[in-house]
């Protein structure tokens, strides 16, 4: 027999996991470009409002309609790049701080207009319901969902990267972008495409979202901060840093939460700054 | 901003520092709401608040390149420290009950809150000063959720989300009352305005001022001309922590309420857009884009309140693509354009 | 320079207030949340004061009646304050309204009792707010009326004799938690423990781990609307806490209709206690629900409830007084005022100002393919408990 508390930390893990696979495209973006995209949570609620609306107005399986989340992410960032931030690659951090956030306060906008500032529900399939009863413990069915889906994008993130040859192409222009440029790589497409990648990836983290946390018209900027958090802490341009970031905020919250609940919400932000202070460029970041 | 050729730094900074028609022009035109909009005076002492926390980020984000967002901590404890200090508190001492008379009086709640507000940003100012580009960001927007939720916490201190009750704040000077159509908090808010722009802009204008536009343009570089950048951008920090805690203190003593919304994220991330707005690094962005913003704000609450954000993001969006300096480097580049037909 | 100058005079010439408001308009100021966090609340209680001005035409008592709205933004007292002062002294507005939460309430309490204008305060939910002004009248709830209800009921009727509660730490879940465990007590239960969770708490495991850990009998739940109240009903389910053997009771919030539509079957069982729902039977809500339905496409809640009834009472007062719209006669006329809301019975007692109506105890039940609070117990005329 387990102790409640594994039953707890299990719970931890899977909202870490969460929290990775909606940060994990924010921090290669940020390590990769330099730019700071805080408009990364708004593909994330684009990524929720497909699911929300496949599922309830159309009847679509829940499973099938993570893919499009994905997708519908990914095509939305390809435009936002080409058209508004490849013009701020260059910019001070402010700027690019500045256009972010305002693209984000759109979507916020929109998506009230859209689709009302109402709570989206979301009914997910029988089998993901319920938990797994064992050893005295529980493990929710849908966090465990969460955790593998978060191993295969590590996975395939982590086989990317190592195997392939753009993944190669990432790698040589996050550590040094001219000398990239300089051997006749394509820093524009590598960017644009690892950028689609990071917001897609950001979409289908919304869609996950929803059973968790919950969806409305403010997600945009409710959860940017918990992304920030993850990102700074695990190191801009690392996927390594991001899942182990994700685990620890996401453990310690839950722990802290179940052993000093006077404590609450703090731990985190302190975490991050004792973190950022410790190593300013995250745990395992480049810079 | 061109600097003579031949001259030396004093004749340089005592160019700068001569009063410029058109500053004149903009601090007499403060004076025309009372004739003009007098119904409107409420929203002009809010508006002197908001230029003047606003002023005190130009300190740091324009002058010394540090991007903070999470400076509204500061106006937070200058908000409630005000308003705490007005408070009459009984509690129990070796047996007796013994009441603690709330200190109301406006002046000695302005010193309070700067002395609150400015321990904080000397205490904080240590951890920042270390840190350039998005470390930095992380690190000032860590601060200010803390401070956001030690507030929200310590409800016994600060009425948590319900806001600070009792707030009771003496009639100024002991003769004008805080009243409904708000002449008394204009006179007020733009009086101390105009008192602390005086100090900071004998401040920009003066080598210390200097030194924070090096840092801001080479962080790197400037030790070794011998200006110490982290003892620098730690003075500035402070400084800027103090005027933040008196404009929060202000907005507490012209409204009797002190509530999360002065302390909390919105409040950074609003003044950071406002400052922007009307170009950082300006002295009189902050004042302009104050302007701007909140009247903008207020004509949206009566019309299309929901589009709010849809029009602040695209008016975001505009300036940074566009009017990179903010409306006043905008205007100034007109200003130079037609100068020089 | 120039560009803020003509600016300015152009705002001047647009916004020069007009001819006075003429002799027949009662101008009524909404004050509330429009935008940010708690839209949707404004927005439902907006839809109450339209649907009341539909059904019942804009003239009353020979009087036209004119809304403003204004946005605070948010719980910004400093925000409600100033526009509490701009619609009374700019707009001559004779009545203010709205307030979506407590913080806008008390700012602007200052403004109607120094103007002497009725403030009716259509949600804000904490007991203080109707001592602040002798001019605010609640048509809404608060939440130790509701709180102490439950703990009385959960302990007599209810019969549970232990119980351990959750709630937000804020204000109102404070509230929440002080009044159920003193009604609790008082009606013979024992607290075997409490644990406050952190306002913006996305995940619940925690907590409900260490309410498991005691073997409950009944749980008393708080958080605030929005996602939270799914999120902990699916949180309980997680935990394998089956809302069929343990008593979980909450107010009205944790089980509304997006949330229980989004736990599905892990809510039903869910006790609540709580002054209106939709699916309440009456003929007069029926009613109601139809035509909100037919103006809006959504159910009604609580906050469209409370904009309603605040949009009758300011009607039903203004013809009592014959149009006399200044504060002193429609707080006269208002006192003590009966009639049949939506809610079932109400009043505003005549002492305090404040909301008196029926507290019902509900437990979700699926209904065809709905899930529903069913109605299983009325407790009548419940005042609020902290007046003195």
């Amino acid at each position: 027999m387990l102790p409640p508390v594994i039953g707890v930390l299990f719970d931890g893990l899977a909202y870490g996991m969460l929290l990775f696979v909606l940060s994990v495209g924010l921090s290669v973006t940020l390590g990769l470009m330099n730019f700071v995209n805080l408009a990364h949570c708004a593909f994330a609620m684009l990524g929720g409002y497909v699911t929300a609306t496949l599922v309830n107005d159309y009847h679509w399986p829940f499973l099938a309609t993570l893919p499009v989340a994905f997708l519908a992410a990914a095509a939305a960032s390809v435009f936002f790049e080409r058209t508004l931030y490849r013009r701020l690659y260059g910019a001070s951090d402010l700027d690019q701080v500045l256009l972010t956030i305002g693209l984000a306060f759109m979507s916020v906008a929109a998506a009230a207009y859209i689709f009302g500032t109402v709570q989206q529900p979301i009914r997910t399939p029988e089998f993901l319901r319920g938990g797994l009863s064992a050893f005295g413990i529980t493990l929710g069915y849908y966090r465990l969902f969460l955790v593998g889906v978060a191993l295969a994008v590590t996975l395939l993130l982590v086989l990317g990267l190592e195997h392939t040859r753009f993944g190669a192409m990432v790698r040589a222009a996050v550590d040094n972008h001219r000398m990239a440029r300089g051997l006749g790589i394509n820093v524009g497409i590598t960017f644009a495409i690892t950028f689609a990648l990071g917001s897609g990836l950001a979409g289908l983290g919304g869609a996950l979202a929803i059973e968790v946390v919950g969806l409305d018209s403010n997600f945009a900027l409710g959860f940017l901060v918990y992304v920030l958090i993850i990102v700074a802490v695990g190191g801009l341009g690392s996927i390594t840093g991001s899942f182990i970031a994700a685990i620890l905020i996401g453990v310690s919250d839950i722990a802290g939460k179940y052993y000093a609940p006077e404590f609450g919400a703090f731990f985190i932000y302190v975490v991050m700054v004792a973190v950022l202070m410790w190593k300013p460029a995250g745990l395992f970041g480049k810079r | 901003m061109t600097v003579a050729a031949t001259g030396s730094a004093q004749t340089y900074l005592k160019g700068q520092s001569r009063w410029h028609p058109l500053e004149i022009a903009f601090w007499l035109a403060t004076l025309l709401p009372y004739v003009l909009f007098p119904d409107y005076l409420s929203l002009a002492s809010q508006i002197a608040i908001t230029a003047l926390f606003a002023l005190s980020l130009d300190l740091i984000l324009g002058y010394a390149g540090v991007v903070s967002l999470g400076h509204a901590a500061f106006f937070g404890i200058g908000a409630y420290a005000a308003g705490i200090l007005s408070k009459t508190f009984t509690f129990d001492f070796l047996g007796s009950t013994v009441t603690w008379p709330g200190l109301g009086e406006p002046a000695l709640g302005l010193v309070f809150a700067a002395l609150m507000a400015g321990l904080a940003g000397y205490a904080t100012s240590f951890i920042v000063a270390r840190f350039r580009h998005f470390t930095l960001i992380m690190i000032t927007l860590g601060i200010g959720l803390i401070a956001e939720e030690i507030a929200n916490r310590a409800h016994w201190l600060t009425g948590g989300s319900d806001s600070l009750q009792g707030i009771n704040i003496s009639n100024l000077l002991g003769v004008f009352r805080f009243d409904l159509y708000g002449y008394t908090a204009y006179t007020y808010s733009l009086a101390v305005l105009f008192i602390v722009f005086l100090g900071v802009r004998r401040l920009v204008n003066s080598p210390f001022g200097l030194a924070l536009r090096g840092i801001r343009e080479n962080w790197v570089r400037m030790p070794a001309i011998g200006a110490a950048s982290q003892a620098h951008v730690r003075l500035a920090y402070t400084i800027a922590a103090t005027i933040a805690g008196i404009a929060g203190a202000l907005l507490t003593q012209t409204t009797q309420t002190a509530a999360l919304g002065s302390i909390n994220f919105g409040r950074s991330a609003d003044v950071v857009v406002m400052l922007v707005l009307g170009g950082a690094g300006r002295l009189y962005g902050g004042l302009v884009g104050a302007a701007i913003y909140m009247v903008a704000r207020d004509q949206f609450s009566g019309i299309a309140p929901q589009f709010w954000f849809f029009w602040i993001g695209l008016m975001l969006i505009c300036v940074v693509m566009f009017l990179p300096n903010g409306v006043l480097g905008g205007v100034s580049a007109i200003y130079r354009r037609w100068r020089h037909k | 320079m120039n560009r803020f100058l003509v600016s300015a005079a152009l705002l001047a010439a647009v916004l020069a207030p007009g001819a006075a408001s003429a002799q027949d308009t009662v101008k009524i100021g909404v004050i509330a949340a429009y935008s940010g966090q708690f839209a949707d609340t404004a927005t439902q209680i907006d839809n109450g004061i339209k649907l009341y001005m539909k059904q019942h035409g804009d003239k009353v008592a020979g009087k036209k009646i004119e809304i403003i709205r204004k946005d605070t933004g948010g719980p910004n007292p400093d925000v409600a304050k100033r526009l509490a002062q701009e619609l009374v002294v700019r707009d001559k507005v004779d009545i203010l309204a709205g307030f979506t939460l407590t913080p806008e309430a008390l700012g602007a309490a200052g403004v109607a009792q120094e103007a002497k204008k009725l403030m009716m305060d259509m949600n804000a939910a904490t007991s203080v707010v109707t001592e602040k002004s002798d001019y605010i009248v609640r048509s809404s709830v608060t939440l130790p009326q509701i709180a102490s209800t439950a703990g009385n009921w959960l302990a007599t009727k209810g019969g549970a004799k232990k119980a351990y509660t959750m709630v937000s730490d804020f204000g109102p879940g404070i509230d929440a938690e002080t009044w159920f465990q003193k009604a609790f007590k008082a009606a013979g239960g024992e607290i075997v423990g409490s644990v406050r969770m952190p306002i913006a708490n996305p995940d619940f495991s925690a907590f409900i781990q260490k309410a498991k850990d005691l073997s409950p009998e009944a749980i008393f739940v708080f958080v605030p609307g929005g996602a939270q109240p799914a999120a902990i009903g699916k949180a309980f389910a997680e935990r394998q806490i089956d809302p069929k053997k343990v008593k979980i009771m909450s107010t009205g919030e944790a089980v509304d209709e997006q949330a229980v539509k989004a736990m599905g079957d892990v809510a039903v069982g869910r006790l609540s206690a709580w002054h209106y729902d939709y699916n309440h039977k009456s003929k007069t809500n029926e009613a109601f629900v139809k035509a909100f339905n037919a103006e809006f496409k959504r159910n009604p809640d609580f906050f469209a409830v409370g904009g309603y009834d605040g949009m009758h009472l300011i009607y039903e007062a203004l013809k009592k007084t014959k149009g006399k719209a200044d504060g002193d006669s429609l707080v006269g006329a208002i006192k003590g005022m009966k009639w049949d809301s939506p809610r079932g019975p109400a009043m505003i007692d005549p002492a305090t100002r404040d909301i008196v109506h029926n507290v019902y105890i509900r437990r979700v039940e699926k209904v065809g393919n709905n899930y529903v609070n069913v109605d299983i117990d009325t407790v009548k005329d419940v005042k609020d408990p902290t007046h003195k």
